[in-house]
């Protein structure tokens, strides 16, 4: 016996194999070292090669150099052997390994074991739709080797029959335990440094150039959904990390940003809406100006930032609430304005020159020194690009006198530096201005190519206002949105020109929204909320392992039902003279084992003699329809009726 | 290892219910069929473990999903591989006879009354190497185990073990079965023939001149079962350090072969005697000369054919059998 509990692999069964293998690590091949990948496939084609005969089996110490030296590699490479990426990279060079050594079936059983951990892993890097169909098919081919590997003759068509009706079956248990396995928020322990590496978003600072470069990205910043009306979308300013410090090339936020109150002067009406908000790995959210409400988590900086106590590392939910029309900071303190005063000396003597000037011509009128700056952006030959031309030391008066390109972080920059200049403090806003309304489900979606810098000034009758200079120069990038802002050739995405791909994209987002928020975003909140709308009272851990266990039992009885099924089903004739026995039995007159039908209807008819005949006649009907040639349906209803009525 | 082993066997008593042997045919009903995981199948969990408390770790949901599904996969395919061998009906088939110390063999008829195929069910006698089966559904395999033998005499089968792992490799079903068979196993024939015994007064007639004692043919290496009166004295005188020789007869119109177990000489023990007069039964046979056997308190008549050939070696095969 101890030979059989080893049976060797064969060539079909192998390649199945491998086409699982590749089917599980071709998701990871994008996050490996481009070098490991490369080795990686070339181990996978040795083992096609040897299944083809084209070559021979690698030796058993090769296979170990071959480990070892990739394990070295991934050390050097990693300077780590833990952590996600050297922890993956280390799975799919075992995989290989374990491939090109494979002989019994305990090394398939190991390598799909290993398939199957790696399908987990890609979920590290990302959860789309497009990776859970990967999945899928990968799983439904590790499911057909196994079957392959158990029965290596087995037909495809039937191997895949088996493979659906397996997976269809164990659906439902997947189902349950997604829904009702109590979900723990947050990490058990410690994640690795690098699990949350490659997210996109605006930065800490703001340097010329740095929002231009992610209005080329498409990817998602978040998404809204308002309830009740949304606002215009001129008013749709969500707003991220305020930038006070300037060191006459970047700006950057303030060092330590208390948590303080929310004062507003005057609220105005509020607009009420769920944010979703896309990790980016900063410890900032974003809101309609100005927020209202403090969501579960979070507080407020003395420059109206929404802050989190850490960075926002999965897909998050808010509820949010704003008063567009607030009025902010009329009574700020004096520190504050010191700080939105200070500029670093020895920059751009040019542009302080002209603030300087025209403060001698207005005075001390603040509000028409902020109208001439932008009378001077609207009257002067600025232009509105992607691609503005590099600056050099004096970034502002090279922007402002010379060149006269720039992307909206330019013209923020500037008009704050020209207010400062002139004594006003003003400090710039970075964050996202506007968003795509997407028809398919009404959520307003906000990209990256959304980010969006502007400034504000301080005045003593207004507080803190909000100044966008790119309004004076693009109207229409306020307005609407970026595409239209741009003058033509610029190079945008080609999605945002295209209108039917402008289309597809709505519904590709309405369905990715949809899988984030039910599938992805399915926490221990949402988790709560739903159980609680499907009737169960106050869900705790408890309530829903009871829930679960009940469920899955549920399931196990129905499965047990299908798997018992098939010996159920009796010939019907048979089933009522079995009744019939049962019923006799009941008065005390079993069966025998060895008895015919007329040998017990006669002996029953004995005991019972009032019986008798109607015994005889159903005995004989049993008799001819099992044994003669008196079958008819008309006469097993005739059976089952008379056995039905039977009482003895 | 020796308390596995005590307690596997109390386990297959308690498996069969005390029923063995069973009668037949014998229905694997779902109370008799076991399931437990494989190593496979504990590793696959173990796994599943681990991916969950990545899942968790990591908070993915997709993670998540994962894990869930390939769990119920595990649970699905212990149904999977409990309804692979459930309700199977084992036949007990042929089992001929054989000599002792070469394999019996034991047929057995595998019934599938169920619309699926069964695939992938591993067969064996304890301690034998296993056979695979794939039974088509609705249809009947005759499946063919061979047991090696070391006594004469009736070969009980033993206990057949029938094991799956299809589908997933993950869940082992198994199921013991003892179905009523036993395979007559004859003495293995001795690598030397019996002498020919001399007739006996009261056989008379024909048979009274036992064949093959008419006329001298020749010598051959003396054996210590030949009579002593057929040694080849003159011989032995002849050559001192020589082996002893026999005198060797030919039968002439010898058709007929007397075996007599009281002819054989009595330094041999029983088993030896029954296997020389099994290996004379056998010789016989190549032949086609008809045979007779005397055995303590029981003689067979001469003939031919292949069923007293089978009655003589059977006679021999249960002569004061344990």
């Amino acid at each position: 016996m101890k030979a059989q509990t080893r049976p060797p692999i064969g060539t079909r069964q192998s390649a199945w194999l491998l086409g699982a293998a590749t089917a599980s690590c071709a998701p990871l091949a994008l996050h490996l070292p481009a070098g490991l990948a490369v080795a990686v496939a070339a181990m996978l084609a040795w083992r096609v090669a040897v299944l083809t005969k084209a070559l021979a089996a690698p030796r058993p110490w090769l296979i170990s150099a071959l480990a070892l030296a990739a394990a070295a590699a991934i050390v050097i490479y990693y300077r780590t052997l833990f952590g996600r990426d050297p922890g993956v990279a280390l799975l799919v060079v075992l995989l290989a390994m374990k491939l090109l050594e494979m002989r019994s079936r305990r090394d398939a059983y190991a390598a799909s074991l290993l398939c199957l951990f790696l399908l987990e892993s890609q979920f590290l890097y990302a959860q789309t739709m497009a990776s859970a169909a990967v999945c899928l098919f990968a799983v439904v081919l590790v499911c057909l080797t196994l079957l392959i590997v158990h029965q290596p003759q087995l037909a495809l068509a039937a191997a895949l029959r088996r493979s659906g009706q397996l997976l269809a079956q164990a659906l439902p248990f997947m189902l349950a335990l997604f829904l009702l396995f109590p979900r723990v928020s947050g990490p058990l322990w410690g994640l690795p440094l690098d699990a949350h590496a490659g997210l996109t978003g605006l930065s800490e600072s703001m340097a010329p150039g740095s929002i231009s470069a992610l209005s080329q990205s498409d990817a998602i910043a978040f998404r809204v959904q308002f309830e009740g009306g949304e606002p215009p979308h001129r008013a749709l300013y969500w707003r991220g990390p305020v930038l006070t410090r300037f060191d006459g090339e970047t700006w950057t936020g303030k060092r330590s940003l208390a948590p303080r109150a929310l004062t507003y002067a005057s609220a105005g009406a509020a607009v009420n809406y769920n944010l979703t908000l896309e990790a980016h790995g900063k410890s900032w959210l974003f809101a309609l100006e100005l927020p209202g409400l403090i969501p579960e988590g979070a507080y407020t900086s003395a420059d109206y930032q929404l802050l989190t106590r850490s960075p926002v590392r999965a897909r998050q939910r808010f509820e949010m609430r704003s008063f567009p029309d607030a009025i902010a900071g009329k009574l700020e303190s004096a520190q504050q304005l010191r700080d939105a005063l200070e500029l670093p000396s020895g920059f751009d003597p040019r542009a302080r020159a002209l603030a300087a000037s025209w403060r001698d011509e207005l005075g001390a009128d603040d509000a028409a020194l902020v109208g001439r700056m932008l009378a001077y952006y609207r009257d002067q030959a600025f232009t509105y690009t992607l691609t503005p031309p590099l600056l050099g030391h004096h970034a502002m008066d090279e922007f402002l006198f010379d060149t006269r390109r720039g992307f909206c972080e330019h013209y923020a920059a500037s008009f704050v530096f020209m207010m400062r200049a002139a004594g006003i403090p003003a400090r710039v806003v970075t964050g996202y201005q506007g968003g795509e309304q997407n028809p398919v489900d009404d959520t307003l979606v906000v990209r990256q190519s959304d980010a969006h810098a502007w400034a504000e000034v301080w005045t003593k009758d207004w507080g803190w206002r909000r100044v966008d200079p790119t309004a004076m120069i693009a109207p229409s990038r306020i307005e609407t949105n970026l595409a239209t802002a741009l003058p033509a050739g610029e190079p945008l995405p080609l999605i945002g020109r295209v209108l039917w791909l402008r289309e597809l994209r709505y519904r590709w987002d309405a369905l990715s929204n949809a899988w984030n928020q039910r599938v992805l975003g399915y926490d221990p909140r949402r988790q709560r909320e739903l159980l609680a709308r499907l009737g169960m009272q106050a869900p705790d851990w408890q309530r829903m392992i009871w829930a679960l266990g009940l469920l899955c039992g549920l399931l196990l009885a129905a499965l047990a039902a299908w798997a018992l099924r098939n010996w159920q089903r009796m010939d019907p004739a048979a089933a009522a003279w079995r009744r019939l026995s049962a019923k006799l039995a009941h008065a005390g007159l079993p069966r025998r084992p060895w008895e015919g039908p007329l040998a017990y209807a006669g002996r029953v008819g004995a005991a019972l003699p009032e019986r008798g005949p109607e015994l005889a006649t159903i005995a004989g009907l049993y008799a001819s329809l099992r044994y003669g040639r008196g079958a008819g349906p008309g006469r097993v209803g005739e059976l089952k009726q008379r056995v039905r009525r039977f009482k003895p | 290892m020796n308390l596995v082993a005590t307690l596997q066997e109390q386990f297959f008593r308690w498996a069969l219910r005390g029923t063995a042997p069973e009668a037949v045919p014998i229905r694997l009903t779902r109370h008799r069929v076991y399931v437990l995981p494989t190593r496979f199948g504990v590793a696959f969990a173990l796994m599943l473990l681990v991916m969950l408390i990545a899942a968790i770790n990591y908070d993915l949901a997709l993670a998540y999903a994962l894990v869930f599904l390939l769990a119920g996969l595990g649970v699905v395919s212990i149904f999977h591989s409990f309804r692979n061998l459930a309700e199977l009906c084992i036949t007990p088939g042929r089992s001929p006879p054989t000599f002792a110390g070469a394999d019996a063999r034991f047929s057995l008829i595998f019934d599938n009354p169920s619309a699926r195929a069964r695939s992938a069910i591993r067969l064996g006698l304890s301690g034998q190497p296993e056979i695979e089966l794939e039974i088509p559904p609705q249809d009947k395999l005759e499946a063919t185990l061979r047991l090696p033998t070391r006594d004469r005499g009736w070969l009980a089968m033993p206990r057949l073990r029938l094991a799956t792992v299809y589908p997933l490799g993950l869940i082992r079903a198994w199921a013991y079965a003892a179905p009523a068979m036993r395979c007559l196993v004859y003495p293995a024939p001795h690598a030397l023939a019996p002498p020919l015994c001399a007739a006996r007064e009261d056989a008379g007639g024909a048979l009274g001149r036992g064949p093959g004692l008419e006329d001298f043919s020749g010598l051959r290496q003396h054996h210590p079962a030949d009579p002593l009166r057929h040694v080849a004295w003159k011989a032995a005188a002849r050559t001192e350090q020589g082996p002893l020789l026999t005198k060797q007869f030919d039968g002439g119109e010898a058709q007929q072969v007397w075996l007599d177990f009281d002819a054989l000489p009595a330094t041999a023990d029983l088993e030896t005697r029954l296997s020389m007069l099994a290996r004379g039964v056998c010789d016989a046979q190549a032949r086609g000369l008809a045979c007779a056997l005397r055995l303590p308190g029981l003689a067979l008549a001469p003939a031919r054919g292949d069923a007293h050939y089978a009655a003589c070696l059977a006679a021999l095969a249960l002569h004061e059998a344990r």
